[in-house]
């Protein structure tokens, strides 16, 4: 027999029978694909191992991260090295401080930056872009102009300036890239927009009666929440990158907290007395993460773009 | 057309311009005007199918979207069920009249958002206008529609990219249909198909159109496909109605050399005749709308003009009975 029947008897089943058949839709489509990317998905895995240890790595370890060690202080090079016995895995700081508790304080603050400019910018940059450019005309003009000048404005610059005059604090940090971080979004978003505006399912949509807030949430917005997701994960590391810069400079976060940039920026600093497990284990950390989001966000566009490889 | 049929929409001396910036101009200079429909007026009754034939360009689509006011029009009238002008109509009674007015789109993958199911598609239209409908009911009445497009109702939670362009434009036809409309303009809605998906689609709308009796206005590029299902025709060119008339009369006797090229064009199925058969080539391209030409818009291409031609544009005249055309020198 040529014809498998059993194949045929069941194609016959789902034919008659009335159980409604589940789509697939272009979200699992992009799933499927996304899940076959080995860089992604080891990248994916790897962030996770390290979401995790920035939660729960602290319960292991004997020392908090702002407590001195006076013994090792006393002479970091031989006394502060990564040891298990002496309860720093990761060796100490420059003061004595057990730097295996400082990386995960640290992790938590970068990643922490990292997630609320990306967010900030997902929702303002999206709900932004996509009104912009559905409403068009002078409204979308007036939006666009506003996001120019504000783009033309030397970010970097004013945040130095605002940390000088009002102290060094996170909340500065995260006012700062909040206000900036929407503004690339809000232009990719706006210029999706107006091909989709286009599309003959939004004129329908118009014909049909239903209300542009409406059309933006359920039209527009979907069909440019791929192109938001990808541009979210790259914008992740781009965030963390500013923050270490700026700590790296001595400013940002407030001592005794830290973040990956702090940390980076001591390290390098005392590279000359041989204890160079202060700058590679944060330096790891920092540069693991990185990858990670890039290739995340490699396999993402991939995902949810087939067309564009 | 009988007199007692009601009518739904009549359409008076409308005009749609668009505004054409030059490149590199000033933002205070005035723009060119083009003029995409030029003066165009019809009436279209109940259960009555209008086919709106015409080369691409010759603005049939901008005359659709301006019905359902997706664009704005320049002068003219649109009353609808003899009462209401749609151009005027304010936010509240102009959304009445769309779920009266519903359109069916040319490419139909592009007309179904890719994000949504075909259940939602289809139930859009309801959940917009009755938003008070329940889950059940609506789910009843998608079903419904999709099973009288021909597609399995077992089909409402795939998505558009699963089917085919026929099934695709039947899902198109179903959420059109869904409010039960006093009207569905329909805009190229099988050009995008195969030859054989064609015929079926337009069966359909006919059997629909049957046992709902909704108006019709159908547009198409060519004549061949309006002849099936229209009772009146009317031929566009450069936004002007060149001819309109009963659908039997304008294939018997065309009056106007425009409509006789396009008539000429059609292939008859019957080899002797076709063989013989004298086709009416125009030369030229369609002259553009920014710049048409003096007097008849035709002129540049009709192989019958003359002076008169240049100095005064043809008005649209009684030719035969319910048969109307618009040139110095019909017939
Ligand atoms: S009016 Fe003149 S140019 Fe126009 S169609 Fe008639 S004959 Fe041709």
């Amino acid at each position: 027999m040529y014809i498998d029947n059993k194949k045929v008897q069941d194609l016959a089943d789902r034919l008659s029978s009335s159980a409604e058949i589940q789509g697939r839709s272009l979200w699992q489509d992009a799933r499927h694909r996304f899940l076959k990317n080995k860089a992604a998905m080891i990248s994916l895995i790897t962030l996770t191992i390290i979401v995790i240890f920035s939660i729960t790595g602290s319960a292991i370890s004997p020392w908090n991260f702002e407590e001195i060690d006076w013994d090792a202080m006393s002479d970091v090079p031989t006394l502060g090295v990564p040891s298990i016995q002496s309860g720093h895995y990761f060796g100490t700081d420059a003061l004595g401080r057990d730097l295996y508790s400082r990386v995960i304080q640290g992790t938590q603050i970068s990643l922490m930056v990292g997630l609320i400019g990306s967010f900030i910018a997902v929702i303002v940059g999206t709900l932004y872009g996509a009104t912009a450019g559905y409403l068009g005309g002078r409204i979308d003009g007036v939006m666009m102009r506003t996001v120019d000048i504000l783009m033309a404005i030397p970010f970097m610059f004013v945040l130095i300036l605002l940390m000088v005059m009002f102290g060094r604090s996170i909340y500065m940090i995260f006012i700062g890239i909040g206000l900036l971080s929407w503004l690339d979004m809000s232009r990719i978003i706006r210029g999706q927009t107006l091909s989709l505006k286009n599309k003959e399912f939004i004129e329908a949509a118009v014909a049909t009666g239903v209300k542009p807030l409406t059309i933006i949430t359920r039209h527009i917005v979907p069909n440019v929440l791929g192109i938001v997701v990808v541009y979210a994960t790259l914008l992740i590391p781009g965030m963390i990158m500013t923050e270490s810069f700026i700590s790296f400079l001595g400013l940002g976060v407030q001592e005794p907290q830290t973040s990956w940039g702090a940390l980076i920026n001591e390290g390098a600093k005392t590279i000359q007395h041989g204890t160079l497990w202060q700058l590679l284990f944060p330096l790891s950390f920092f540069i693991v993460t990185l990858l990670s989001f890039f290739f995340i966000g490699d396999g993402l566009r991939d995902a949810l773009d087939p067309k564009d490889r | 057309m009988s007199e007692h049929r009601k009518q739904i929409l009549s359409v008076e001396n409308l005009s749609v311009e668009f505004d054409i910036f030059a490149k590199g101009a000033m933002p205070w200079t005035k723009p060119d005007k083009l003029k995409a429909v030029d003066g165009v007026s019809f009436e279209l009754s109940e259960a009555e199918t209008l086919g709106v034939v015409g080369e691409s360009g010759c603005g049939k689509s901008t005359l659709a979207r301006a019905i359902i006011r997706l664009l704005p029009a320049a002068t003219g009238k649109i009353v609808w069920m003899g009462e209401q002008d749609v151009l005027t109509a304010n936010a509240r009674s102009l959304h009445k009249i769309r779920s009266n007015m519903q359109m069916i789109y040319q490419d139909p993958l592009a007309s179904l958002n890719p994000r949504m199911t075909i259940g939602q598609i289809i139930a859009e239209p309801l959940t917009t206008h009755y938003p008070e409908t329940t889950k059940a009911e609506v789910k009843a009445k998608v079903n419904e529609m999709i099973e009288k497009v021909g597609l399995l109702s077992n089909q409402v939670n795939r998505y558009p990219h699963e089917f085919s362009g026929g099934q695709c434009q039947r899902i198109g036809i179903a959420r059109a249909l869904i409010l039960k409309p006093k009207l569905i303009i329909c805009d190229e809605p099988v050009s995008a198909l195969d030859v054989s998906v064609q015929a079926q689609v337009i069966n359909l709308l006919m059997e629909l159109q049957k046992e709902m009796g909704m108006s019709l206005i159908f547009i198409a590029h060519d004549l061949s496909v309006v002849r099936h299902i229209s009772t009146r025709i009317m031929v566009l060119y450069l936004g002007n109605v060149v001819e309109v008339s009963v659908a039997n009369n304008l294939y018997v006797n065309p009056g106007h050399p425009y409509t006789q090229a396009l008539i000429s064009a059609v292939p008859i199925p019957d080899p002797a005749v076709e063989k013989n058969k004298k086709v009416i080539l125009l030369e030229g391209d369609l002259p553009s709308p920014m710049n048409p030409p003096s007097g008849c818009v035709f002129r540049t291409r009709c192989p019958k003009a003359q002076q008169l031609c240049a100095i005064q544009k043809p008005a649209l005249l009684e030719y035969t009975s319910d048969h109307f055309v618009a040139c110095h020198f019909a017939g």
